[in-house]
């Protein structure tokens, strides 16, 4: 037999237009944002509830990213949740700044004399910035007025900062915990420069009023939450494709590589470091893109949505979702943040013990916390562990049969 | 015939022993060596030094004809330079298919950019080692539940595939059956006709059969090299191999 005559189909070379879980992933998002709309249109789901869908899918694309960092390349990341914060306030900063401009504009030419321009600089700091006691107009505002710019720093700013951790951190070969321990400390401590007043980003009062998009007063949120929800879902959709394009192939071995045994990739001749820096800088852009897409969503951003339990979060929702598999993360992100509105929003009927009655609201985390531990110690697949039960049920019905090996599955596998 | 690896004067010590004591030696390109040693003599370190896992305290290790100096080189530079290592316990990727572990493995470029964006087609170059090492039939089974002896050829597969100048190969036949043991010596002469082979070997009949010049090390320093029968007349080397009759005797 001729080595070109093997019979090669493994799942990593199958093209990503026929993989199972690409597959089921975009239909689901189409049809999640279709019936949604239609249902809205009818008047038959509230915009809260579609605003929570849109979030739930940008929650689910900083999952994406966490599982690339985490699952396949075995870097434990306790700070990417501080890059979808900053992606928030790099979109807030414009929003802000676009609608404040208008309103200022639009009261000052009352006045008999039209406004300079430095008075209306001085009208906006005043209005933005007064909850902080001053009106100047901090540096980081620079380019607030400019909506290609700002959201150019969504993106860049969170891959900047990555960049510059991940090759310090990485170049001195720190990893494992030590790894984690220095992102939470980073995290941690952007999170307190953020909270005081002369950050230049409101402290603690964080960026407000983010779902009225400048230039679209006149369109109703029940709309602006529709478009979202489809913008969130395409974002979704490409990251997925594009993730699941990545893990495929030889980088995606080599990052899988890296999280099983990265001093034998090494003597493979592969610079591990590179990698490391590419995907941690990479995953934090994806994530400063996802916090773009959720904050005109949520309305607001302050410094505890970048404080260090949220990262952590981030991590359990992989954890119970199945790392190591990209829709595993979605699905974790996906029902374990919608799980915990339902749980912490009153949605869950109290329990009455006679003796005590168990508030969800206090105790949902318990639970959370009860999951995690329990997924990590018995189940380490999380939630993607049950698609893989019920698709080796279907691959024993396809098995080989007979001596006359792989003939079956060579029928089955023609086009 | 000219030296490819060229060690000299190298010394490593760890909390004050001296695993490796000013050694020297070297490799011509191509031949294949065998080192052999007692347990702790620093083999295995002397492995590590090649390849950047660990690096010298004084002494030079120079290769190619440029004598680049290894010390000053990443571990990822030493492979990429051509220096291909197996090691002792077999370590292979077990979460991965032999076709992927194969492919990670094949001389091609290795920057993030041009892994990530250029994907022709290499598993008929992937199916070819495999075939080389016994393992065309498992091309798409998980190296995890691999044998242990099909794990041993799989890594010598990886090393095959990378396509190196310098093989330095530890201990191949460990948990190996006789037959695959046979196997592994042949492969071992056919490669080293055309690249430089180390291999570190317990066995004496198998370093018998490799037929090749050897080393022995003892304590970190070279205690005795030529031909197997002339090292082992060596009353030093009988010395060391006192208590151990089963090498005594050979
Ligand atoms: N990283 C290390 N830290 C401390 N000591 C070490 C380290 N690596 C090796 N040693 C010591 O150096 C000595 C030589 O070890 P080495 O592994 O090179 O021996 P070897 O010749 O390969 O032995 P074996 O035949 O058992 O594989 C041993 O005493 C070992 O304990
Ligand atoms: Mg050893």
């Amino acid at each position: 037999m001729s080595v070109e005559s093997l019979d090669i189909a493994p799942r990593a070379r199958r093209p990503l237009a026929a993989r199972t879980d690409v597959i089921a992933m975009m239909l689901g998002l189409a049809t999640l944002t279709v019936c949604v709309t239609l249902l809205a249109q009818m008047g038959l789901v509230s915009v809260s509830f579609v605003k929570l869908l849109g979030k739930t899918l940008c929650l689910c694309l900083a999952a994406l990213a966490l599982d690339l960092v985490w699952g396949f390349t075995g870097i434990l990341s306790l700070g990417h949740f501080a890059f979808f914060g900053i992606g928030g306030y790099a979109i807030g900063m414009w929003l802000m700044w676009d609608r404040t401009e208008a309103i200022v504009a639009a009261s000052l030419a009352q006045s008999t004399l039209p406004p300079t321009p430095f008075e209306i600089r001085e009208a906006i700091g005043t209005q933005i910035f007064g909850v902080v006691g001053t009106s100047e107009i901090p540096w980081l505002w620079a380019y607030a007025g400019s909506l290609p710019l700002q959201l150019a720093f969504a993106v860049l700013v969170p891959g900047l900062i990555a960049g510059i951790f991940g090759w310090l951190a990485f170049r001195s070969r720190v990893a494992g915990v030590y790894l984690s321990i220095l992102t939470q400390a980073g995290t941690l401590a952007l999170s307190l420069w953020l909270f005081q007043n002369d950050s230049g980003l409101r402290g603690n009062n964080g960026l407000s009023g983010l779902q009225n998009i400048p230039g679209l007063t006149d369109v109703p949120q029940s709309v602006i939450s529709i478009w979202f929800l489809w913008a969130s879902a395409i974002a979704l959709a490409l990251s997925y494709l594009g993730a699941s394009w990545t893990v495929s192939g030889r980088f995606g071995s080599v990052l899988r590589g890296i999280r099983d045994n990265e001093a034998r990739v090494r003597f493979l001749g592969y610079e591990v470091e590179h990698y490391k820096l590419a995907v941690f800088t990479g995953t934090a852009m994806l994530c400063g893109l996802a916090g773009a897409l959720y904050y005109p969503q949520a309305g607001i951003v302050n410094p505890a949505e970048i404080a260090p339990i949220a990262s952590i979060y981030l991590v359990v929702w992989v954890a119970i979702g199945g790392r190591g598999r990209l829709y595993g993360a979605v699905i974790g992100a996906a029902v374990v943040s919608l799980a915990s509105s339902w749980f912490t929003g009153g949605g869950a009927p109290d329990i009455e013990l006679g003796f005590y009655t168990i508030k969800w609201t206090d105790w949902w985390l318990v639970l959370l916390g009860l999951s995690f531990v329990l997924v990590t110690l018995y189940a380490p697949k999380g939630l993607g562990g049950l698609v893989d039960i019920y698709t080796h049920k279907r691959a024993r019905r396809r098995e080989d049969l007979g001596p006359d090996q792989g003939s079956l599955r060579g029928e089955e596998e023609q086009p | 015939m000219s030296a490819l690896l060229e060690v000299s004067g190298v010394t490593k010590s760890f909390d004050g022993f001296k695993a490796i004591d000013n050694l020297s030696l070297s490799v011509n390109e191509p031949e294949l060596r065998a080192i052999i040693g007692p347990n702790g003599a620093g083999k295995t370190t002397f492995m590590d030094l090649v390849t950047g896992k660990t690096r010298p305290d004084s002494g030079t290790i120079r290769y190619g004809e440029l004598s680049r100096d290894l010390t000053a080189m990443s571990e990822a530079q030493i492979a990429r330079a051509g220096i291909g290592r197996k090691f002792q316990k077999p370590t292979v990727f077990e979460d991965q298919t032999v076709l992927e572990n194969l492919t990670m493995a094949l001389a091609a470029p290795r920057n993030p950019l041009n892994v990530l964006l250029r994907r022709p087609d290499r598993s008929a170059r992937a199916a070819a080692v495999a075939e080389e090492v016994g393992l065309e039939k498992d091309l798409n089974k998980r190296a995890g539940i691999l044998s242990h002896g099909q794990k041993q050829w799989l890594e010598i597969g990886m090393l095959l595939a990378q396509e190196p100048r310098l093989l330095l190969v530890d201990e191949p036949a460990a948990g190996m059956t006789t037959a695959e043991r046979e196997r592994t010596t042949a492969m071992l002469v056919e490669a080293a006709k055309t690249r430089a082979v180390v291999v570190i070997e317990h066995d004496m009949e198998f370093v018998r059969r490799l037929k090749c010049r050897v080393t022995v090390l003892h304590e970190g320093r070279s205690l005795a090299e030529g031909s197997l029968d002339h090292v082992c007349a060596d009353p030093r080397v009988i010395d060391v191999y006192l208590g151990r009759p089963e090498e005594a005797d050979a």
